[in-house]
């Protein structure tokens, strides 16, 4: 038998280590954290206190640029056009999703054809959902204000070209795009609840809707605490539509905390402006958060 | 007897709302439908027509040459399939590791891998146009491709958690016969997990392929767009041309639909999937 060399001695000690196997597994995810994700996100948060125009070193400034923003009307009219989004959408997502997921789960004849069908939205791009809505909400020609007319005899508004009520236009598209999502969760959680429950309640002679608000809802609120704040997190986010729909407008009615960072960031370059917004905006959501997580135990029920 | 009765009568009531709810959901795209095949004359008449009366198929014929369609959809494709290609090579291997290897700091890392599923993107693309315009990838596809080859939090998560559940055994017996974790990896585990690997695909593809921002950033010459940016673009420039966005509109669904249709089990289990690891 050949003697080994050192190198074939230390190969093969290493080959056996599982350690080296993990590090050498991982080595991609390692890389897109240190790059991409963990390894940005402090780059970002530190980039917040510079300024920075891409093609010069940034410069650091502080806090200037938090100060910037408190007094920036546009950065308040982003912020409160974001939070008006998440109290408009969040809201009718959640109640719209539970009611349908409820008539859905009675076990009715056609539930894949009905599925199918509230999923549709959810698949389709934002781009090709947002031009056909943009054309749907025309003035004059568009689905919306046909139906006003000739069912409820009301002229609608201008919607999309109107300050008042591009934003609730907005929140309605998205609200029937996103809504197939919940449902589908929603109905998840509602196949997790034992059958039991409600038997031994129909005996005791419980009427439906106490079956429904004293057994279902408390039991679904673990799902329903899921989708308020997987839906908060996401509506702060909201960038797409508002850009294909109106870019913004009018008059900055749909400008958002992402719109206003991609602005800042990609259209007048103030990289460092636009990471401070961005950190806002995480800091808000990551407030929200914590507070739903501290009074959970309020109204969610774990089994 | 008046139980049933009054069962019925809440089905049928609870399929009134339900089919009044899916006429909400899909009249839009019935209106899509309709209005790409209508001629600009037709588009504008009071009250609109449904059905149109001469079916303008040329609006689906004009829409490849108007601007360069078929590029962006070639475009879409190749970036698509190779994201996914990425996610499912970088996740497994990763998922492996945390499942079945023991390595120091494979909690820490695995906890900071999930604390960035909480990331909203906003909070990285800077940095990260910062590297792909220092690397000089900026209008090419690559910073929408090689991150994809680096792992991912919900990706790895989905395959982890099943791995975890394939037995140990199949292990042992392997490593017995001298296999290396490699070998464990692609011979066993990577073939046992297609039903994962397949949610995660078509989750991915669909997820990539109606990207926005992602091509909005790096993708400026149009030959290297992507079917979400270049149909935006149209948009600026054929803003008044309403059928023939619809037209180019529907056509850049049928990608997502045609595999939701076919793959829809695996839509509903992997949205299903991460609204449970909540």
């Amino acid at each position: 038998m050949a003697e080994q060399t050192r190198w074939q001695r230390w190969k093969e000690r290493l080959t056996r280590s599982e350690a080296f196997w993990g590090y050498l597994f991982l080595t991609p995810t390692l890389i897109g954290l240190l790059l991409f994700s963990a390894g940005a996100l402090l780059a970002t948060f530190v980039l917040g206190f510079c300024d920075w125009a891409v093609l010069t070193p940034p410069v650091w400034v502080g806090l200037k640029n938090y100060q910037t923003a408190l007094v920036d009307p546009l950065f308040r009219k982003a912020l409160w056009n974001t939070i008006y989004y998440t109290l408009g959408s969040v809201p009718l997502n959640l109640v719209f999703a539970v009611a349908f997921a409820l008539l859905l789960n009675r076990k009715i004849r056609g539930i894949m054809v009905y599925r199918t069908t509230f999923f549709m939205p959810v698949i389709s791009s934002v781009v090709a959902v947002s031009l056909l809505w943009s054309w749907i909400y025309d003035p004059q020609f568009g689905l919306i204000n046909y139906i006003l007319k000739t069912l409820f005899h009301i002229n609608g508004p201008r919607w999309l070209s109107d300050i008042s009520w591009a934003m609730p236009a907005v929140i309605l598209m998205s609200v029937w795009r996103n809504l197939g999502y919940s449902i589908v969760i929603f109905l998840a959680g509602l196949q997790g609840i034992p059958i039991e429950y409600y038997e031994s309640a129909k005996i005791d002679g419980a009427k439906w809707y106490q079956l429904v608000t004293r057994i279902t809802l408390p039991l679904l609120s673990p799902t329903t605490f899921f989708i308020i704040i997987t839906s908060i997190i996401g509506s702060f986010q909201v960038f797409e539509q508002t850009y294909v729909l109106t870019r913004g407008g009018p008059a900055n009615a749909t400008m958002t905390i992402v719109y206003l960072l991609f602005s800042n960031a990609f259209e007048w370059f103030k990289m460092g402006y636009a990471c401070a917004i961005g950190n806002v905006g995480f800091v808000i959501v990551l407030f929200v958060t914590w507070l739903q997580l501290k009074y959970q135990n309020r109204w969610v029920h774990y089994q | 007897m008046a139980r049933n009765r009054g069962e019925s009568i809440a089905n049928v009531l609870a399929h009134v709302i339900l089919i009044l709810g899916s006429i909400a959901m899909a009249a839009p795209f019935v209106w899509m439908i309709s209005g790409s095949l209508k001629s600009l004359g037709e588009l504008f008449l009071y009250p609109p027509r449904w059905i149109p009366k001469y079916w303008a198929w040329k609006n689906y014929i004009r829409i490849w040459s108007i601007a360069p369609f078929a590029r962006y959809f070639f475009n879409s494709f190749e970036i698509t399939i190779l994201g996914t290609v990425g996610q499912i090579l970088s996740c497994s291997l990763a998922a492996f590791a945390f499942a079945r290897l023991r390595f120091k700091g494979r909690e820490v890392i695995f906890v900071i891998l999930l604390a960035t599923l909480m990331l909203p993107f906003q909070l990285t693309i800077i940095p990260v146009f910062y590297i792909m315009f220092k690397l000089g990838w900026i209008d090419t596809h690559l910073p929408l491709i090689i991150p994809a080859f680096c792992g991912g939090a919900y990706g790895t998560f989905l395959i982890r958690q099943f791995f975890m559940t394939i037995p140990q055994e199949l292990d042992d017996a392997a490593k017995i016969d001298g296999c290396s974790p490699f070998r464990i990896f692609s011979f066993i585990y990577f073939p046992l997990s297609k039903p994962v690997l397949a949610t995660l695909a078509v989750f991915n593809f669909m997820w990539r392929w109606n990207d926005l921002y992602g091509p909005l950033l790096f993708l400026h010459s149009p030959a290297k767009m992507t079917v979400t940016v270049g149909i935006s673009a149209i948009q600026g420039q054929y803003w008044s041309d309403i059928p023939l966005l619809m037209a180019g509109s529907l056509i850049s669904l049928v990608p997502t639909i045609a595999l939701f249709l076919v793959m829809q089990r695996y839509f509903i289990q992997g949205v299903v999937l991460s609204g449970i690891k909540g």
